[in-house]
């Protein structure tokens, strides 16, 4: 019987000091310090409480414990956890911000899809109405 | 207001979640937070308050001040009150709660968070500043030349929730 493989996080350590560019394919948690830009795009980018990050942030989700100072993308959500702090601009679908956290930016948290998806349904509608459609289902032309 | 597509509301309070939730998620506007509770001392000094000439002119959809008036002297609230007028578009709302009674030395601010369409829920945190004297409705009025009035609610607890909108 095969055991399913866990997987686990990256980690940067309390002592660890990084300035540059970090990217990757797996899930990373930050404890250290990290000044430069952050990219793991598939992944979860976890910034631990004692984590100090200066970077420009993308990634599918963004937890935040420690503090953040740069604008951060996610595909998915960013969270900011009792505690932690971000200064900077948040895209992202979901945001969540604890009791106790601090943050100054902007969020924008809107899809550019919902807006044309709204309105090509009515027209949609609209262009069926007006064609005929026979026993079959198949449009029918006249 | 909150309809209008891309709408970009500012908010003087600190992030709260359901506020983060209902004006991001549910209405779909853009959200710029400047607590100015967190640092109001340095806010109450007329210059600190020149951050805030960042949102560019008529840029904003909608303010909202919370009851942060009440915690400024006369000269920032001056100046706070012409530079959100400035950031806001044509038609843009500003909301602002001013306390009524007395002059209190109580050390509280008040959280305000939205429930949903109809409803706000308040809490209230540890204050660094206590409240200015309460401010009089033509000194109100005064704060926003030019606006006008779209709504106001004089809740029983004396608090005036008032809605003011800048002319198109």
């Amino acid at each position: 019987m095969q055991h399913p493989v866990q997987q686990e996080s990256a980690s940067i350590g309390k002592s660890i000091v990084i300035k540059g560019e970090v990217s990757g394919s797996e899930d990373l948690v930050i404890e250290g310090n990290v000044e430069g830009k952050i990219e793991l795009r598939d992944h979860i980018l976890s910034i631990g409480s004692s984590g100090r990050v200066q970077a420009h942030i993308t990634a599918k989700a963004i937890v935040v414990h420690g503090e953040v100072t740069g604008n951060l993308t996610a595909a998915d959500k960013v969270e900011i956890r009792e505690n932690g702090a971000v200064e900077g601009d948040i895209v992202a679908p979901r945001v969540a911000i604890a009791d106790g956290a601090r943050f100054r930016g902007s969020i924008d948290m809107r899809r550019d899809e919902p807006s044309i998806v709204s309105e090509r349904p009515s027209k949609s509608r609209k262009s069926e109405s007006l064609t005929p459609i026979s026993a079959n289902g198949e449009p029918v032309s006249v | 207001m909150l309809s209008r597509p891309m709408a970009e509301v500012l908010d003087l309070g600190p992030a709260i979640g359901p506020n983060i939730t209902f004006l991001g998620e549910r209405i779909g506007c853009k959200i710029h937070v400047k607590d100015l509770y967190a640092d109001l001392e340095r806010h109450a000094d007329v210059d600190a308050l020149a951050s805030l000439r960042d949102y560019g002119a008529e840029s904003i959809d909608a303010v909202l001040c919370w009851d942060i008036f009440d915690y400024l002297p006369p000269p920032s609230a001056s100046v706070l009150a012409a530079t959100l007028i400035q950031a806001l578009r044509p038609a843009g709302v500003l909301l602002a709660f001013f306390g009524g009674g007395a002059a209190t030395t109580e050390s509280t601010y008040t959280r305000y968070v939205i429930e949903d369409e109809g409803h706000l829920r308040y809490r209230v945190a540890p204050a660094t500043c206590p409240r200015q004297r309460p401010l009089q409705n033509r000194e109100i009025l005064a704060l926003f030349p030019d606006m006008s009035l779209a709504d106001s609610v004089l809740l029983k607890s004396g608090l005036r929730e008032l809605l003011f909108r800048k002319p198109e």
